[in-house]
């Protein structure tokens, strides 16, 4: 079991734009790792800095949000690559929660076997928080999975995530293998049952 | 009505209903490449787990590997050791692992079909999105992050959801000079990168029931460029045909074929949701964009409703037509367009021309096999005398891990099946995606063309 995750506090960084993908996220060179750790540092590298490392004119760059745990953005976010090295860099700059319009399949999973929940909101209400958190960047939110609201002062807003993930964080099973071993004679059932690849 | 393939194929293959609500399910064969297993490997040792089944599990090298210089140890420092942690990790755990000096190795979606491990009716999972590929052999192919590549070594399982089947009718016949990778470009196109969300697509329709084996791969490749994580088409003659004497094939293959028969979906199999589409009129198809949706044919303007950052970072304007713009590079390979048909349509362009003075033009055949055929063809030496490099199998110029790269703004024309900003290891280089016998043209040409007036 892990740690149960129920409700999410803190200060949000307004990502504006549509289909950003994991390249973006994570480019493919800073993918030579053996362990996820320390790839925070690497997350939107190439939206954050030139050619020559200096730092560009970005809301990412922006002091106003720096250390802020949600991040929010538009539709089909996280699509392309299968890397997960993309929520952990997310991870590892601090984000603890996304909200966006909607998400890649694969990018959605890979967050919830991080316990990080990634939460679609309408479009209207995107809209609306990511103009909040421009005007004011200290604005706080907080989220409830299990009322599965997201509150902001006197606010409240609605979100949707699958319900197996949201059960999946709540219920601290977000990291799945040890509830996958426990059917182990069924799995062996399957194995012999199922055709075996014979060189 | 009758169940779909995929109905029956994730039947077959569920373990039960977890208390989440997913499913688990048994995943008949994983494959593993170096880039996203190795911390997969870690967690699993971190746990004191080892590897349950290690003979469902098959590995290669082939995002990271270099394609010019083979000599052990690599130049790059860190590609030597995510390769280096890659023999470990299969040697200890007893997994089959073709590396750099098999006549196996290559970009591990190709592999697998080419030693027939890609068969009907199987579920496939591997740690990198192109997994769909493998559907065209009527598999349920799709890929995985690294904690599920942990959990299917520890398990060989996983917890999912069962996807929507929508069932893709593809009528008509194509013109000569367009092909499948013009084909999923359209569907993309027309369907939407995130069109796919929440689907498997099915295809299907006279247009796919005559496409070669290979074809369909480079169609159910890019499948997840729509939106959706599953494409497959129903296995038929022509999968069969394929598979039959492959290394990993069923040795008795008559009972095999027999069961798969059962698992195509019939006549009056159920879908949830239906799309067909005429491409009789189809052009040949490039991308203009920062999205493999972005994309028109190679005549058109690009739309005057087209997004303003994608056209600010692509240095293209509204309205504009592609057909005639400068490139500087030619890239001919990927999981998308790497097998030994896409090298033989390019090299028929290519045959007795030569490369545009200022194109750097590349092929890289995507497994060894498949450069060993196309050497025994002499389809080497036509690349060769017109001035492409011929190189050594992988990924390469797909998504520049190792030292074939982009360079500053330079502008490629691509086989492969991603044009995100950045991808080609320039952050501001730029990429065009169309089909090999479309870069073959525009290399020689020295500008996007249109093969058609080649052939
Ligand atoms: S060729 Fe490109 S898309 Fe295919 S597996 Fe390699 S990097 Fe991924």
């Amino acid at each position: 079991m892990n740690e149960k995750i129920i409700e999410i506090t803190g200060k949000a960084v307004p990502l504006r734009g549509d289909d950003i993908d994991t390249d973006r996220i994570i480019p493919a060179r800073f993918m030579k790792c053996l362990t996820f750790d320390g790839l925070g540092q690497f997350a939107f590298y190439d939206v954050k800095y030139g050619e020559k490392g200096e730092e560009k004119e970005h809301v990412l760059n922006s002091p106003d949000f720096k250390g802020h745990a949600i991040l929010i953005s538009g539709r089909n976010f996280g699509c392309g690559s299968s890397r997960e090295h993309a929520p952990w860099a997310l991870k590892g700059m601090g984000i603890r929660c996304i909200i966006a319009r909607s998400y890649a399949e694969i990018f959605a999973n890979n967050c919830s076997s991080l316990g990080i929940p990634a939460l679609a909101v309408d479009e209207n209400i995107a809209d609306e928080l990511l103009k909040m958190v421009e005007d004011d960047p200290a604005v706080d939110f907080s989220i409830d999975l299990l009322g599965k609201r997201l509150y902001s002062g006197n606010r409240t807003f609605p979100f949707h995530i699958p319900e197996n993930y949201r059960l999946a964080l709540v219920e601290g099973r977000w990291d799945t293998t040890s509830m996958l071993m426990e059917s182990l004679e069924d799995i062996e059932r399957a194995n012999k049952r199922l055709p075996a690849f014979i060189d | 009505m009758s169940q779909n393939l995929l109905n029956k194929v994730w039947d077959i293959h569920r373990i039960k209903t977890l208390p989440t609500g997913q499913d688990q399910l048994f995943i008949s064969l994983h494959l593993i490449h170096e880039v996203t297993s190795p911390q997969a490997f870690g967690m699993l040792k971190e746990r004191g787990l080892k590897v349950l089944y290690p003979e469902r599990t098959f590995a290669t090298v082939d995002h990271i590997i270099p394609t010019d210089k083979r000599e052990r140890p690599f130049d790059d420092g860190l590609a030597e050791g995510m390769i280096r942690t890659l023999e470990e990790n299969t040697g200890e755990n007893g997994i089959s692992y073709f590396g750099p000096e098999s006549d196996h190795q290559g970009i591990v979606h190709i592999m697998g079909p080419e030693l027939g491990l890609t068969q009907p009716g199987l579920t496939i999972a591997c740690g990198d999105s192109h997994t769909s590929t493998h559907g065209a052999f009527g598999a349920i192919a799709f890929g995985i992050g690294t904690s599920q590549i942990r959990d299917i070594l520890a398990t060989q399982t996983m917890a999912l959801s069962k996807p929507k089947v929508r069932r893709i009718n593809i009528d008509g016949t194509l013109k000569k000079g367009v092909y499948g990778k013009d084909l999923i470009l359209k569907i993309i196109a027309d369907l939407g990168v995130n069109g796919g969300i929440g689907f498997a697509y099915e295809y299907g329709g006279e247009v796919i029931d005559n496409m070669s084996m290979e074809e369909r791969m480079t169609i159910c490749n890019m499948t997840i460029e729509g939106g959706a994580r599953v494409g497959y088409v129903n296995p038929d003659e022509k999968t069969y045909e394929y598979l039959k004497g492959r290394r990993y094939a069923p040795k008795d293959f008559d009972a095999a074929v027999k069961e798969w028969k059962k698992l195509a979906s019939p006549q009056d199999a159920e879908y949830d949701d239906v799309y067909t589409l005429d491409v009789s009129d189809l052009e040949p198809m490039i991308t203009w964009g920062i999205n493999p949706g972005q994309a028109l044919g190679v005549g058109d303007r690009i739309p005057e409703d087209a997004d303003e950052q994608a056209c600010a970072f692509m240095g293209f304007e509204r309205g504009q037509v592609l057909k005639g713009t400068q490139i500087d590079v030619a890239f001919i390979g990927s999981c998308t367009n790497g097998r030994i048909s896409d090298l033989r349509i390019a090299a028929e362009v290519v045959r007795g021309r030569k490369v545009s003075p200022g194109v750097r033009a590349l092929v890289v055949p995507g497994s060894r096999s498949v450069a060993d055929q196309a050497e025994r063809e002499g389809l080497h030496t036509i690349f060769k005398e017109a001035g492409f490099q011929w190189r050594e199998p992988g990924c390469s110029m797909c998504l520049a891990m190792n030292p074939d790269k982009l360079i500053k703004r330079e502008l490629c024309a691509s086989s492969s099946n991603r044009n995100f900003i950045g991808r080609q290891g320039s952050p501001t280089g730029r990429t065009i995606l169309m089909s090999p016998a479309m870069v073959a043209a525009s290399a020689i040409i020295g500008r996007i063309s249109d093969v058609r007036d080649m052939l």
